[in-house]
């Protein structure tokens, strides 16, 4: 090991000679305390460190020891249900080390050494096994498989193999042309791990948020982007999505955000069910928590740990969300280390690098095929917070290049309570077509319906302008019609109560019945007031309100429910009907 | 082997003094964010500490200002630790200064346990999800914006608005449900004027509180960077008071926009490269390693509540100090000019306030059932009447339909009966919850979507048969 001596320290950077070979992103360990630190600049024998805790009380002349590795992830069974920082220390220990404050220079095993795991081989002696491919398996969770592969860059003969039994991480399962294979591995943050290819996303990750999934959806191995100010329920829709998106894993990283936050996923992932495992969604989730009082440095890097933790489930052939909240805050952390290195800023003080690294983050999501020849995908979901709430900022506008889907979170919806705010003009979805098919099979009209509702959405809009200048009892009827029939689709199908019980998730079914009912409400009333019937006669039926309040009295599985919503449409505009044949 | 370094080494000379900061050539082992002495020519004592240190130039921020300093004859010595704070119960009832040093006449506090003013990180996994409900009694706040015990909730106002008024009335009143255990209030003043302090100690006086209260002055004529301790300090004895000794402590601090203002000082004088109006690119960090010290944790039943003030420089929202304030604390209570000058008190805005916390605090074991909806409906049926002024104001009150004229009524009684209240009206969460039925019932029934059968039939009804038995 190498060691070099600080010459300058300014807050998370420390400078240091003596570091003739070190290499970029080589990992440090700085000072008597040992903090982790990451090389990010060489230049001649000084190297300029990142430092991934805090730096006070660090002096020139104290020692850095290179430890020859980049920064790497260990990976391994017993991921899934734990809570890690942003270098990957599992918070639950740190804490039962030091107490509830995050102590200087606290180190411990990513993983549990002790627990001894069940393991089933796949493999026996003289097999041939390709890199990547899957050699024996154990029971994570409940509901996760885990699936020990083969490292991506090993390959080769089976020797040593051991018999199926209860092992540890740490014990060697076989041995490959003579190296040692165990139920852990590493691998560096910052470089994706391998596929054999990438496939097109066509299966839509299904949320069961109307809004998402009928206006805006986004596909298996997609990216989609939530901006919004502060206020506008960023993290709400988030927390949502992981607790009832179709994926197997799910890897929630909070980057710089509140520490209430996790206590809050704690307390309500443990209890809550997965609706199609019947299990609690804490077995399927990691969560990873570098909050905003937590060091920036450690903000940086918690977007890169949280994706090779995803790229590692999806080589297993599982399908996996990433929710990174928010993007904005590791963007800034990169800003302030930009800033300590007195580099020339671009916009905003923003580095000129900012785009290609958020190109980099979000083309590691995506729908392949692994070296194991099965099917997996990552799915990323980044958060950002533009400052003023101003979607021309540097993050929105470049996030924007790189993402599929667009979830515009608005303000003043929000300030009416309308949740989740995501703007219907605002916002929009490249996946809608790409996943047309898989919607036609619950409904075969998906496609005219979704077009239904956006244009009268459209229309509505443009008629809110006239009557923010005349009042609405200039408009004819027939568009007074668009106005009630949009009021009832944003109460009773874009707005959606996240802690309502029944609201909380909806089906795809659910979502297209009250759809196709509202929709035949607008048809049927359209006709009506077309052979001469006042609006009132429509507006004061008793089935408007049914429609508004469907979402949270009508449960997912009640079929005849459901079935029975257009059925009293139909029944009480026709009863009027016949009043003006 | 500390001692012998303080007393070592006393550097002569300054390479180079630019506002708050000085330049000290050649020093051996400074260490990074250590303290540091400064004797002035004038034999006076100041405070520093190191920014940024390397083997050549060390850079020290003078927390007392640099008047007077030269660079020939000022000495300095550094003192080998960071600055530390020590902390004990005996510090209620007190008056300090920015650093924690006496500023009532008596002397310094016997003993206590000298802590480092910028903490540590609170682990986020053995943080405790805040849920208890605070009854402050202004139905503005408990009814819409409910706060509860461990939240971080700040005042957004703007210049000549009575947050002060309102943050003493929530010192004076607030109580938890069906517990006696009273506040404990740390205060943090920085760069607000001696009567907005002395308003504060006199509240304090009236309210007989007093022995209860520690209060930390960096007022308007002191040094500004003194500021950039103030809340630190404040907080440093809070977490002490909570989570050594159970207490339940509410800390607020004012005024925010003062201290982000230090903080741009600080980094205009060091030549960094500014993000927005002028702001360190890391106001947001700053900012959260402040607020983030509240909250409650798994092994101590006490907690921290925040209420920081800040003024909205020309009511501005999407300035920096509020932006970034609001994307860390859990909500804001906005006040609105506009209700303001219609004499309404507390002007509470109704729309763009929010309490994060609040869907947790509420309801059926922590106030009572009806209460989510019923706020539900009430921000929805308000956010109606403010589209439909826009209209009056276009079209003309008497041209509107008679539903938004309904609407009209109903913002008018909104704010003038359940926003409106006295500054020593206390208000309980039932007579607060009771009077927002009592405005909503204004509303056809057809309009409260947000309201189910049941609760509209058990709360209007009742509510309109008591109005009959009353008339």
């Amino acid at each position: 090991m190498t060691t070099a001596s600080i010459v300058r320290v300014s807050g998370p950077i420390v400078d240091a000679q003596g570091m003739l070979g070190a290499f970029m992103h080589e990992v440090v360990e700085v000072g008597p305390d040992r903090l982790i630190g990451e090389i990010i600049r060489v230049s001649g024998d000084i190297g300029t460190v990142q430092v991934y805790e805090n730096t006070s009380g660090l002096k020139p002349g104290s020692e850095v020891h290179l430890t020859g590795e980049p920064l790497s992830l260990l990976l391994g069974p017993g991921l899934v249900g734990n809570i890690y920082d942003g270098i990957q220390r599992p918070l639950q220990t740190l804490s039962e080390q030091s107490g509830a404050f995050i102590a200087r220079g606290q180190k411990a095993p990513a993983l549990d050494t002790e627990r001894k795991w069940r393991v089933n081989m796949r493999c026996k002696d003289g097999s041939q096994i390709r890199a990547g491919q899957v050699i024996a398996t154990t029971p994570e969770s409940p509901v996760i498989e885990h699936r020990v592969m083969v490292p991506p860059d090993a390959g080769g003969t089976i020797s040593e193999a051991v018999p199926d039994g209860e092992y540890t991480i740490d014990q060697v399962l076989c041995k490959l042309d003579g190296r040692e294979i165990k139920l852990c591995q590493r691998w560096p943050v910052r470089q994706p791990r391998p596929f054999s290819e990438r496939l097109e996303a066509t299966t839509p990750m299904v949320t069961g948020q109307r809004v998402i999934d009928t206006l805006f959806p986004v596909a298996r191995g997609g990216t989609a982007a939530i901006p919004g100010g502060f206020g506008t329920g960023k993290t709400i829709t988030q927390h949502s999505l992981a607790k009832w998106v179709d994926a197997d894993v799910i890897v929630y990283v909070g980057c710089g955000e509140r520490g209430n936050e996790m206590p809050q996923v704690l307390m309500d992932f443990p209890s809550l069910v997965d609706p199609r495992t019947g299990r609690p969604l804490m077995e399927r989730t990691i969560l990873v928590a570098n909050t905003s009082n937590m060091p920036v440095a450690a903000r940086e890097v918690s977007i890169y740990t949280g994706i090779t933790l995803a790229e590692y489930y999806r080589d297993m052939g599982y399908h996996v969300a990433v929710m990174a909240d928010s993007t904005s805050r590791w963007a800034e952390a990169l800003r302030e280390l930009g800033a300590r290195l007195e580099e020339m800023p671009a916009e905003e003080g923003f580095p000129a690098y900012l785009p290609t690294r958020l190109a980099q983050f979000y083309e590691r999501a995506g729908a392949v095929r692994t070296l194991d020849g099965t099917d997996g995908s990552v799915t990323i979901v980044g958060s950002i917070s533009p400052q003023g709430g101003d979607f021309t900022e540097p993050v929105t506008q470049h996030t924007r290049r790189f993402t599929r889907c667009f979830w515009a979170l608005d303000t003043i919806l929000a300030n009416a309570r309308h949740y989740p705010a995501i703007h219907w003009l605002n916002s929009y979805s490249e996946y809608a077509e790409e996943i047309a098919p898989w919607w036609a099979e619950i409904t075969p009209n998906w496609h005219q319906l979704r077009r239904a509702v956006i244009e009268i959405l459209q229309r509505e809009d443009k008629l809110q302008q006239i009557v923010k200048l005349v009042g609405p009892d200039v408009l004819p009827d027939s568009q007074r019609l668009v106005l009630t029939t949009a009021e009832i689709i944003k109460v009773g199908f874009l707005q959606q109560n996240a802690f309502d019980e029944i609201d909380a998730y909806c089906a795809p079914k659910k979502q297209t019945a009250i759809l196709d009912a509202i929709l035949e409400f607008h048809r049927r009333s359209e006709r009506l007031i077309d052979r001469g019937a006042p609006l009132v006669r429509v507006t004061e039926l008793p089935c408007r309100l049914a429609l508004m309040r469907a979402k949270t009295q009508i449960k997912n599985d009640d079929q005849d429910a459901l079935a029975g919503l257009k059925h009293k449409v139909i029944e009480e505009l026709t009863s009027v009907e016949a009043e003006y044949q | 082997m500390k001692s012998t370094e303080k007393n070592a080494v006393e550097y002569v000379g300054l390479s180079k003094v630019d506002g708050p900061l000085v330049f000290v050539e050649n020093v051996r082992d400074a260490a990074f964010d250590e303290m540091v002495e400064i004797h002035t020519p004038a034999g006076e004592l100041r405070l520093g500490r190191v920014l940024e240190t390397s083997a050549d130039v060390t850079l020290v921020q003078v927390f007392e200002g640099t008047t007077g300093l030269s660079n020939k004859a000022t000495r300095v010595r550094f003192l080998g630790d960071s600055l530390k704070l020590p902390v004990s119960t005996r510090m209620l009832g007190r008056v300090f200064d920015g650093f924690g040093r006496p500023a009532d006449g008596s002397p310094m506090p016997f003993g206590g346990e000298p802590r480092n003013v910028d903490g540590s990180p609170i682990n986020p996994q053995a943080r405790v999800y805040p849920r208890d409900f605070i009854q402050t009694g202004i139905s503005a706040l408990d009814g819409m914006n409910t706060l509860v015990r461990g939240q971080k909730l700040p005042i957004f106002s703007g210049s000549g608005m009575p947050h002060d008024r309102i943050a003493a009335q929530i010192t004076r009143q607030a109580t938890l449900l069906g517990e006696e255990a009273q506040f404990t209030i740390v205060f943090a003043a920085m760069g607000v004027t001696h009567d907005v302090a002395r308003f504060f100690t006199k509240t304090f006086e009236q309210s007989g509180v007093l022995t209860n209260v520690a209060c930390f002055f960096s007022l308007a004529d002191a040094p500004s960077v003194e500021r950039l301790i103030t809340p630190r300090s404040a907080l440093t004895l809070a977490e002490h008071l909570a989570f050594a000794h159970e207490m339940h402590v509410l800390v607020i601090m004012t005024d925010m926009t003062n201290y982000c203002e230090s903080l741009r000082e600080v980094g205009t004088a060091r030549g960094e490269i500014p993000a927005r109006k002028g702001y360190p690119g890391y106001l947001y960090s700053d900012l959260a390693s402040v607020y983030e010290r509240a909250g409650r944790i798994n092994r101590s039943e006490g907690s921290i509540t925040q209420m920081p003030i800040l003024t909205m420089p020309s009511d501005d929202i999407s300035h920096p100090v509020p932006d970034l304030s609001g994307y860390i604390t859990e909500g804001q209570i906005v006040l609105e000019r506009d209700l303001f000058q219609r004499g309404i008190y507390p002007p509470i805005a109704g729309l763009p306030s929010l309490s994060r916390l609040m869907k947790d605090g509420i309801g059926e074991g922590h106030t009572r059932e009806d209460h989510a909806p019923l706020a539900s409906q009430l921000f929805a049926a308000y956010s109606r009447v403010k589209e439909v002024r826009g209209l009056a104001a276009v079209i003309g009150e008497e041209e509107l339909s008679p539903l938004d004229k309904t609407y009209m009524k109903f913002g008018e009684e909104f704010e003038q009966k359940f926003l409106n209240q006295g500054e020593f009206e206390n208000r309980s969460i039932e007579q607060t919850l009771d009077l927002g039925w009592r405005v909503l019932g204004i509303l056809p029934r057809s309009e409260l979507h947000r309201i189910s059968e049941q609760l509209a039939d058990k709360y209007l009804s009742a509510r309109s048969e008591e109005d009959e038995s009353e008339a």
